[in-house]
Order: C-alpha cells, then structure tokens, then sequence
C-alpha cells in the first residue's frame, strides 16, 4: 500500500468517519482496483490479438515457411488448428489467477478500512 | 453384437440417465428455474457450458469442415475457441455481478429503456431459434443412420426427452444433463480419434499424431509426415495443398473478418452468457470460464486432427475402387445421400476436383430428383453419351460436387475399421452434443419471452408461480416448434447460422461491453448502435445469401466481405456510432453510474447480488 494513502487514512481519523477524505480513501482503493483490471484485461487482451489474429491468421502465410520443431507442423498451420487454441486456455488461466489475488488484495484493503471505522 | 444392438444400449443409457437427473433436480421456483438456484460449481458450470456450446454442429459438421477446407477450417477453430477469452475478460464476471436473470436484463438495466431491452429479447429469440433448427436436424441424422428410424421419429424422440428434463428442472436440470452430456460427448469423440491416430501414426494422442509421420505399413514408404502426404495428395487430384494458407475467395481479410466476427459473436451469444448467471461468485464466474475454455479445448484439438485423418481415409478408401473393392461404410452411406458415386463408365471411383469428379452429394434433392438423374446417367453411360445426360454435369452445376461434411465424423470410424461398439458410442455422442445445446437454447427462448417480455415489461406484478408456470409453458412451447423446424427445415437453415453469430457480434457483444466499461454511454447512443449494427449486418447476410448480391469489396478489399465475416463490420459501425453519439447525449443517471460502479466491484460494496434482495426482483 502506498505512503500517500497511509497519510489520508491518518489525517481522516482525525477527522472522523464522515469526512470527504474517508469517502476518498474507499474510493482511491476502488479507482486502483479498476485500474489494475483494465491493465491486466489489456495486456492479456494484446496476447490474446497477437497470438489468435496475428500468428494464426496475419502472419499464417509467413510463418507456414517455418516447421514447429520437432514435429512435421508448417507453423502457421499449427496456430490457427492447435496452438491459438492452447493459448487462449492459458490466457483465461492467467487471468483467474491474476483477479482473484487481486481481489483478495482489494478485499483486505478494505477490511483495513473498515476496522479503521472509515466505512 | 452389430453396431445397431450396440446404438440402442448406449442411446438407451444414456437417455434414462439424462431422465434420471431431470427427475432429482425438479425445481419449484424462478430462481431454479432461470439461473439454477445459482448454486452450480465452477468446474459443473464449466463442462455444462462446454456441452451447451459444442452443438450438433461441433460435434458432426465442424470436423467435417475442417476436412475439407485445410487451414481455412481454421477459422471455426480460432472464432469459437478465441470468443471465450472477450467473454471471460470482458463480459463473464461483470454479467454475473449484476446478477439477474438474462442477457436482455442487463441491456434493459443498464440503458434503463425497454426499448433496448425488447430489441434485445428479440435478437436472443432469433437468434436461439436459428441454432436450435439446426440441433434437430441433427438429431435426426443421428437416429437414421445409426438406429435405422424415420427421421420424423427420431426428432419426435429427441423432443419428448428434451421436454421432460427442462420442464421439470429448468435450468437446474439443463445444467446437470449437461453435464453429463459433456462426458458422453467427449468420450466418444475422444476415443476414435485416438484409436485412429494409433493407426495411422503410432501415437495415441491425436495432436501429436497429426504433426508426425505415417505407419509404413499405411504409408507404403518409410517417414513421410501425415500433413505432408495429405498435400501431395491433395495436389495429385487438383485439391489445394491441406495446410496452405489463404486459398480462393478465402483471403486475408476474410479469414480475419469471419475469426472476428465468430469470436464476437461467441462472447454475444445470450445461451453462453446466462449459463455465467448460474454460479456462486464473481469469482466461480471467471473459473468457470476457465473451465469451460479448457473441455471445449478437448473437443477443439481433437477435432482438426479428426480431420486430417478423415481426409487421408477417404481419399485412400475411395479412389480407383470398383464395385466389389468399394469399403463397407461406403454402401451404409449411399443409402442417406450424403455420398453418392456417378460413374463415368470405366468402373473406377475417382474422387477429385476437376471436372472428371465422381463423388456427390444428395444437398437439398429429393429422391425423386436423385432417381431421375440417376437414370439419366445410366442412359448416358449405357448409350456412350448419346441419351441421356451426364449426371456428373449436372450435380457439378448444381453445386454437389463431394460429399457431404457431416459424414466425416460419423463415418471416420467406420473407414478405420474401429469396433462396433465405438461407431455406436459416436451416435449417443452426436445426440448428446444437439441434446445439451437444443435444451440450452430452448431455456434462453423461454427466459426471453416469459421473464423479459412478459414479466418485466408486460405485467410485472406477475406472482412466483404464475412466472414459473410460464416459463414452464413456454419452454413446452418451445420444444414443439423445434421439434417442427427439424421435422420440416426450413431450405435456409444451414445458412443463417451465419446470422446467428452476426447478429451476436454486432448487437449484443458491443452493447455489453460499452455498458461495463464505458459509464458515459447513455440509451439513446446505445440504441442506436445496436439498431444500426443490427439493420446492416441482416440487409447484407440476407441480400448476399438470399438475393445473391455480389459481396461488398468496400472499394479497398480485392475479394468481398464473406457474409459469415460482415458482423465484424456490423461489429465496428455499432462501437464507432455508440461512441460518437455518445459526444453529444447527456451521460446516464446516477442510479445507472452506481449500477456500473456496482457491477465493475467484486468486493467492498457487497457480495454479488442476490435476486431476493435485488430492488426488481
């Protein structure tokens, strides 16, 4: 948790649980929330285009030049049949686990507040 | 035992099983009813979802498809796979939050108008119907090939179970069949292609199989890789080369349009979306995306492998055949048309793409069609083309060139040679794949009329029980007029599933996610979007499919848009109006931004709501 937000929650006890800045504390604590989601959703949404729409399908032609290693797979063949497939399945996975610890931060930090009397 | 003693045992199992669960998961309110008490586990909810989304036509078609178009099967793969990630990012958990009943609950809610509320219920109706049309025929399929039945009866069969366990269980009900639909499902998809790829490969996990080299004793010669000499096959008879890549009227930019417009439209489709309502949490909503994701990826994996096997067997089992050295499966395939053989008088089957092919299929002819140009054919080949005509001309012109795709799963077995038991095990796979979709569909019918349209907007004073006897009539309802679109499909089905996914992508999936992530967006903006994609994508998938307008090129493209891939453009005009509209309305009020703000908040502001303490409700 930042300094500046153990500064507000100090100056609002002083000021008792009514006052803007108790609101504003709660609501700083949402607005990080969100902002972390929209980051996550982001960056995994641009894997999710890279992997699907640009391997799969933009650059298919490209990458059918190369072989998956190992295997008789020309590469561009393999993304769009097998590996977007695969990809998508971790990128949900990633997701789960990334919001879940996030709420329990999320969760925490307003249980602190509300035994802080701020809620 | 031969493979129809062996369908009856497990159609019959299967069928008292599903019965069974429908009778210990009875239900006596809406909450039930709709949303299944909202007491399902995320894992239960994962592979119910999985069932409800693989249909008739995941199960039976897709592979078939896949087959017979190469890497451009493809975009089946990546459109209803890749959907899965908008839906569990963008739209899952935040749908769930808010915690009503249906889609058309939402939309109405948040743009606190019962206009985009009805334009919603009627695109969930359209929509649900057009695929449901689709699962009966499938069914049908099934029960008269494998059990030898009329269509008709085996429609009629499939309805009365279908009847029994949604009326009574409601969604509670639909969510444990499916359940256990999901097993059958995957099982029988799972084990021939295994026992397939060991034949074919050695190796017997079929992904694996599929990127590596033939059995020399299939093969003829020592290490030549599956795809490589599906190739060479395939350019040997004037086919495309199997893993090429943009091929034909299939360019870049309509491969990338129809991936699109197949993953918005997944993330849109209102029977995906309510089965989100029926978990525990915000929290179960996204696991259980996860799960869902993960056993449809069983199924999604299996199936291009399925496909490149199926397409070797056919080949290889087919050509220069004669009469006597035709396969088995061959002959139990005639008899429903979906492969025919048109000689040209040498004696030997040769199935290629130019224009000495002489494989078919029945498409839309009747038997009486079929008779006379096969006895046109006979004529012609017995005269040495003096009488009669060549009936090879005219299927080609008629489009029937090859057989049909349905035919590659239900039929890869049987070319295998695999056990009796495992072509049977396909037929309650096929049934259960339309069963669990149909019965999820018909749910999403039945929520649209009796609680979007009947309760919130015509009488919603309506009690508990008469809202539960609706539904349940409605439900009734609903199963009869899909019972009748399988007994009688209408010419058109096959390709208005393409409307189905537009129609998602560009009314429902941009309306959503604006609605959640954009507080600014208020109704008039919001209606308009969804009007306007709604209007465009229908007047070009109906002109292109039905008056056969030339496909728009849009004056930058080198080929037209497929009509498959518009509702990607559907998709953007609805964003880019809502958002420009959006400049000039005022924003919402406060009681819609606190619902946002509400919805976006797994914590702090309270649980996920619950439909007894929500204000509506």
């Amino acid at each position: 948790m930042s300094k500046t937000i153990i500064t507000q929650r100090q100056k609002g006890n002083k000021q008792g649980p009514n006052s803007d800045l108790h609101k504003s504390a709660v609501h700083a604590s949402l607005i990080r929330y969100w902002r972390k989601n929209i980051t996550f959703t982001i960056v995994l949404l641009s894997i999710w285009a890279a992997v699907g729409l640009g391997c799969g399908v933009l650059f298919a032609d490209r990458l059918n030049h190369y072989k998956l290693p190992g295997t008789a797979f020309p590469l561009g063949f393999w993304f769009a049949h097998q590996g977007s497939i695969i990809v998508f399945v971790l990128l949900i996975l990633a997701y789960c686990l990334l919001m879940n610890r996030l709420d329990t931060k999320h969760h925490n930090e307003l249980e602190q507040l509300r035994k802080e009397g701020k809620i | 035992m031969n493979i129809q003693s062996w369908t009856l045992i497990f159609v019959g199992i299967s069928f008292s099983v599903y019965l069974s669960i429908a009778w210990f998961s009875r239900v006596r309110d809406t909450k039930g009813f709709y949303v299944a008490g909202r007491g399902v586990p995320a894992i239960a909810n994962g592979m119910a979802t999985a069932a409800d989304w693989m249909s008739a036509a995941s199960y039976i078609s897709m592979a078939g498809l896949i087959s017979m178009m190469g890497y451009t099967g493809g975009v089946y793969l990546m459109g209803w796979t890749g959907g899965y990630v908008l839906l569990a990012l963008l739209i899952a958990p935040y749908l769930r939050k808010f915690g009503h009943f249906t889609v058309p609950d939402f939309i109405g809610d948040r743009y606190n108008s019962n206009v985009a509320r009805l334009v919603a219920v009627v695109c969930a109706i359209f929509v649900s119907f057009t695929y449901v049309a689709g699962q009966m025929r499938g069914v049908g399929v099934v029960f008269s090939r494998f059990l030898e039945v009329d269509v008709n009866v085996g429609v009629i069969i499939g309805m009365v179970i279908v009847f029994i366990y949604a009326t009574l269980g409601g969604m509670k009900g639909i969510t444990w069949t499916q359940v256990a639909q999901y097993w059958v499902l995957i099982t029988a998809f799972l084990i021939p292609a295994i026992a397939i790829s060991i034949k074919l490969t050695g190796h017997p996990i079929p992904q694996i199989g599929l990127g590596s080299t033939l059995e020399p004793e299939i093969a003829g010669t020592h290490g030549i890789a599956l795809l490589e000499k599906l190739n060479q096959i395939q350019v040997d008879l004037g086919f495309d080369r199997y893993t090429d890549t943009f091929v034909g009227s299939w360019n870049k930019v309509n491969v990338f349009c129809v991936v699109l417009a197949l993953m918005a439209g997944t993330a849109g489709l209102p029977h995906v979306i309510v089965r989100f309502y029926t978990v525990k949490s915000v929290k179960a909503a996204r696991w259980s995306a996860f799960w869902a994701l993960l056993f449809i990826s069983m199924l999604y994996l299996t199936a291009p492998a399925t496909a490149a096997f199926a397409r070797y067997y056919m080949i290889q089992s087919l050509n220069g055949k004669t009469v006597e050295q035709l396969p088995d499966w061959f002959q139990n395939w005639e008899k429903t048309g979906l492969i025919l053989w048109m000689d040209d008088g040498d004696g030997m089957v040769r199935y290629c793409a130019g224009v000495d092919n002489e494989i078919f299929r029945n498409g839309k002819l009747t038997t009486n069609d079929l008779i006379v140009i096969n006895r046109s054919h006979q004529k012609w080949i017995d005269t040495g083309g003096t009488e009669g005509n060549d009936g090879r001309i005219v299927m080609r012109q008629k489009g029937l060139s090859g057989p049909d795709r349905d035919i590659i799963v239900l039929a890869t077995p049987e070319m295998a040679e695999l056990a009796d038991w495992i072509i049977a095990l396909v037929a309650a796979g096929g049934l259960a794949a339309a069963l669990s979709t149909a019965s999820g569909l018909l749910l999403v019918i039945s929520a649209s009329i009796s609680h979007d349209l009947y309760y919130r907007v015509i009488n919603p004073k309506a009690t508990e029980k008469q809202r539960l006897l609706l539904g349940r009539t409605v439900i009734g309802f609903a199963v009869v007029v899909a019972g009748l679109l399988g007994i009688y499909p209408p010419g058109f089905v096959s390709q208005v599933v393409a409307f189905a996914f537009g129609l998602a992508a560009a009314s429902f999936f941009p309306t959503i996610v604006l609605g959640i992530f954009n507080k600014r967006v208020g109704t008039v903006p919001a209606v308009c979007g969804m009007l306007v994609g709604i209007v465009f994508t229908a007047y070009y998938i109906i002109t292109c499919v039905f008056f056969e307008m030339d496909p728009w090129t849009f004056g930058i493209f080198e080929i037209g848009i497929n009509p498959q891939g518009i509702g990607t453009v559907g998709m953007l005009l609805n964003f880019v109006i809502t958002l420009i509209l959006t400049l000039f309305f005022r924003a919402p009020g406060k009681k819609v931004q606190n619902m946002v703000d509400l919805v976006r908040e797994p914590e702090g502001v309270g649980p996920a709501i619950e439909i007894e303490t929500a204000p509506e409700h």
